[in-house]
């Protein structure tokens, strides 16, 4: 227990330290990640801590992050997107797979070798450039686009890269499915933890399913598992997650989502299969779920956290001793595989015909291997497909690389953008007009919602009531459940990139915090806020807000204006008169909200409660019908001149 | 229980006397449409006065714009209705700066569309009259080349007339009271709403020569000159 406390406090601290002041410095977080490893890697060498096997454990973030993927992307949009994922994608990992296994046989490995150093090193690291691009906010541009499909293509691509690698170990005909396992093995080690079945040694969740099966029965059961999972997470998980949340647990409703990608990277191991593609295709199951927004803010932090981990063991990985004893071989090599990586996406860029920036950050983001490296190579050594000595130096190379990436992405943001913006700085297309998020379905939202819908602004609707959500979803709204005033839940929304936010909650004080919150972190977010009454409006103005709305205010307005025309007003009148009182009371609410202070009771605040006794008695006179600003207003409209103004006129 | 009874009552209520009776229809019957703007009804001293003696009037159809329309919405397929089945349009208002009260730019704006009043398609309005009632603060010698108003009356209306003309309409000058903010001082009122409702009966008994009025410079006149 000590030993995993005084872990844990290490890996903690060095995150907390390194991955702020590398961002600070503009490093990004992944290569603060990496340097806290390197830094914290003597630290565990000294304790003894297998650093190894950590990562295996830490490798289930990329596993999350898949399912993550897989929300990201509705079937439809898949399927729209499936020249670009064969084409570019698949001519990517082809391309830089041959290439490399040309050279490597050019270096005298033989061509079994090769081809498995080709498929490790044509990979690139989904991990770091997805952060990256995320962060740096290029995930939507061209070459961000373009950078997605192939990371996507590449994730899948692993599949059968790991039923293809023992085959190249065929003069020992090792049996395939048995191995299966221990492909599966890598990425998924975290469900070991979970299984609790540590029998096995290195191999704790290894027990197959498979072990004895024909060839067409273990067929079956892939297909079986992976029908299970889109079946399962069509019909079964909504019902699911309804009845969960109407226990108003947060905490059991992120334990559902935990168990929801453990349990079917476990179903996946124990077929065989990678949990990666399992949770991939789960994720894309429940792309169009309600519930998406919550699963994402739920799994985020967990994925974050271990994929940090990851960096971090990847840093702490390093064999330092490998590195000096043949420092100028291992960095060339490092260097060629980059160029060639990045000569085989320029050649792509130029046949897909990405122009400028989109061109330079497709070729510099993707020229790194990947973190799928690991998991292949030590596949492969564990097939016996390449030896032990070569894989520690393929391993070397792949860290190296990818802790050169961020370097890249520098030069990406100093130099190209920089140059390249300046001169054609239509060259990027800008970002397509962000979404609006409305939190609160209710009557309130619900008509800012249709007014938006149909005047064919993307709306992204937010409520806590699951009926209200699931009744919405029938008619075509697009809504998700979970508490909109969680933060998680918002950033999961797409807050930093929205244009707008109304605030429809029937909860006040969730109201306020949720403005406080938006209007501090994301300023460049208009809030359109509804309040439910003076004192709500003055708290959503000290929050923030500035397009505050009373909820009954304008229909009892209306209702005014429907009064006085019954009792024989001109309907034009009445209307002026409306407009009169409409505009005195939203002066004079503004002015009071000007005035009060959130911290001081309205008797303490004396510039305020005397701004409303002002007010209350210009009311008053107003009330009863003496000649005051809220007349002179209704009467100044078309008022004829004075008698004899003309005989003046000369 | 139940025995047919033939209706012999209704029978007998068909009165061979009604069936020969000549019902006496007038040689020439127009329609008219009035579309009347006032923004501030309750300082009006003339055209209030003037609508009050028109309204419910057989054949004319008065229209009060502001009360119909407060918030500016005005429905295009209502008032094209209105216009198709009306031979004389008429706008009543007091001049705002020489020219109509805003709801009635509105209007001219939304509902003489392309294809319904104008274009190759846009003949609703053909062969219909054209006319307005107006009201002016300032007395008749200001409007005038020499007056403050440097324009006379018809001049400043101007884009109302090419309006008719376009539309395939017959423009008539306007109808007007000049002075109107001392009318009441000096008991015009009176008199100039009886003239407006002899106007009207006129235009209805097709009794105006329309190819004279149309040259005057306003209906006032043409009136005068041709003794009616």
């Amino acid at each position: 227990m000590d030993g995993f406390l005084l872990q844990a406090t290490l890996f903690l601290l060095g995150a907390v330290v390194a991955v702020p002041i590398a961002n600070r410095l503009g490093l990004g977080s992944v290569l603060g990640y990496l340097i806290a490893g390197v830094v914290l890697s003597p630290v565990l060498k000294t304790l003894g801590v297998d650093a190894i096997s950590i990562q295996h454990f830490a490798e289930f973030g990329v596993v999350m992050m898949l399912f993550l993927i897989g929300l990201e992307l509705e079937p439809r949009q898949l399927w729209a997107m499936r020249h670009r994922l064969l084409g570019l994608g698949g001519l990517q990992v082809v391309g830089t797979a041959a290439a490399v296994a040309g050279f490597a046989m050019l270096f005298g490995q033989p061509w079994s070798i090769a081809v498995a150093i080709g498929l490790v090193f044509s990979l690139s690291s989904t991990a770091i450039v997805l952060q990256t691009l995320g962060e740096k906010g290029l995930l939507r541009s061209d070459g961000g686009q373009a950078s997605f499909s192939v990371l996507l293509t590449q994730d899948i691509a692993v599949i059968p890269m790991l039923a293809l690698i023992p085959l190249l170990a065929m003069p020992e005909l090792m049996d395939v499915a048995g191995h299966g396992a221990e492909a599966a093995h890598g990425a998924g080690h975290g469900t070991d933890d979970h299984g609790g079945d540590h029998g096995g040694g290195d191999h704790g969740g290894g027990i197959n399913l498979m072990e004895g099966l024909p060839g067409w029965a273990q067929t079956l059961v892939v297909l079986g598992s992976v029908g299970l999972i889109v079946v399962a997470g069509q019909y079964l998980t909504r019902p699911m997650f309804r009845f969960l949340s109407h226990a108003h647990l947060p905490e059991i409703f992120t334990a559902a989502a935990l168990l929801l990608v453990i349990g079917i990277a476990l179903l996946m191991t124990l077929v065989g299969l990678s949990p990666a593609l399992g949770t991939f295709v789960a994720g894309v199951v429940l792309a169009n779920s309600e519930y998406r927004h919550e699963l994402e803010a739920d799994i985020e932090p967990f994925k974050g956290l271990l994929l940090g981990l990851f960096f971090i063991t990847v840093g702490a990985g390093i064999n330092f001793a490998l590195l000096f004893g043949n420092f100028f071989v291992i960095i060339g090599l490092t260097l060629g595989l980059m160029l060639l990586k990045g000569l085989v996406l320029f050649a792509l860029a130029k046949i897909f015909r990405l122009r400028g920036s989109a061109g330079w950050l497709f070729m510099l983001s993707l020229a790194q291997a990947g973190e799928f490296g690991f998991v292949l190579l030590s596949f492969t050594t564990q097939n016996g497909v390449i030896p032990g000595a070569l894989g520690q130096t393929l391993s070397l190379i792949v860290a190296l690389s990818m802790l050169l990436t961020p370097g890249l992405f520098i030069f990406y943001e100093k130099v190209v953008a920089a140059k390249i913006d300046v001169t054609k700085p239509e060259e990027d297309e800008v970002d397509e007009s962000g979404p609006v998020i409305i939190a609160g379905l209710g009557r309130f939202g619900q008509i800012v919602n249709r007014m938006l819908l149909s005047n064919g602004h993307k709306t992204v609707v937010l409520d806590y009531h699951n009926e209200l959500i699931s009744t919405m979803r029938q008619f075509g709204v697009e809504g998700y459940f979970g508490d909109p005033s969680r933060p998680e839940l918002l950033e999961a929304a797409g807050i930093s990139e929205a244009k707008l936010l109304v605030v429809a909650l029937d909860d006040r004080e969730k109201a306020v915090m949720m403005v406080e919150h938006v209007s501090r972190d994301f300023p460049h977010v208009k809030i359109v806020a509804r309040a439910y009454d003076r004192q709500h409006t003055y708290q959503l103005y000290a929050a923030g807000a500035r397009d505050i709305v009373r909820e009954t205010f304008d229909s009892s307005v209306r209702a005014g204006r429907y009064a006085l025309m019954a009792l024989g007003h001109h309907p034009f009148e009445a209307e002026k008169a409306s407009r009169a009182y409409v505009k005195m009371d939203r002066d004079n609410l503004a002015e009071l909200a000007r005035l009060w202070d959130p911290d001081l009771t309205a008797i303490e605040n004396e510039a305020y409660a005397a701004k409303a006794r002002e007010i209350n008695a210009r009311m008053e006179e107003a009330m009863k019908g003496m000649h005051t600003d809220y007349h002179d207003r209704t009467e100044r409209g078309w008022t004829p001149p004075p008698k004899g103004y003309a005989s003046k006129l000369e | 229980m139940f025995r047919f009874s033939f209706p012999w009552a209704v029978l007998a209520s068909i009165h061979p006397v009604s069936l020969r009776k000549k019902v006496i229809v007038p040689v020439a019957r127009n329609s008219i449409l009035i579309l009347y703007a006032h923004p501030s009804q309750g300082r009006s001293e003339v055209n209030q006065e003037m609508v009050h003696d028109v309204e419910g009037t057989a054949g004319v159809t008065l229209i009060d714009l502001y009360a119909e329309y407060p918030t500016f919405e005005i429905d295009i397929d209502r008032e094209q209705g209105r216009l198709r089945s009306h031979d004389i349009i008429v706008f009543q208002f007091p001049l705002y700066w020489y020219s109509t009260p805003s709801i009635l730019k509105e209007w001219q704006d939304l509902v003489l569309e392309y294809g319904f009043a104008y274009g190759s398609d846009g003949t609703a309005l053909h062969g219909k009259v054209f006319l307005t009632a107006i009201t002016t603060g300032g007395a008749e010698d200001a409007y005038s080349h020499e007056g403050y108003n440097h324009f006379p009356l018809r001049h400043l209306l101007s884009p109302l007339e090419q309006t008719a003309n376009l539309c395939g309409m017959t423009y008539l000058p306007p109808f007007v009271l000049y002075g109107s903010r001392t009318a009441r001082e000096h008991n015009h009122v009176a008199a100039h709403a009886d003239r407006w409702v002899h106007v009207l009966d006129l235009l209805k008994a097709d009794r105006l020569n329309l190819a004279k009025a149309a040259m005057a410079p306003t209906l006032n006149d043409a009136l005068e000159t041709e003794g009616l």
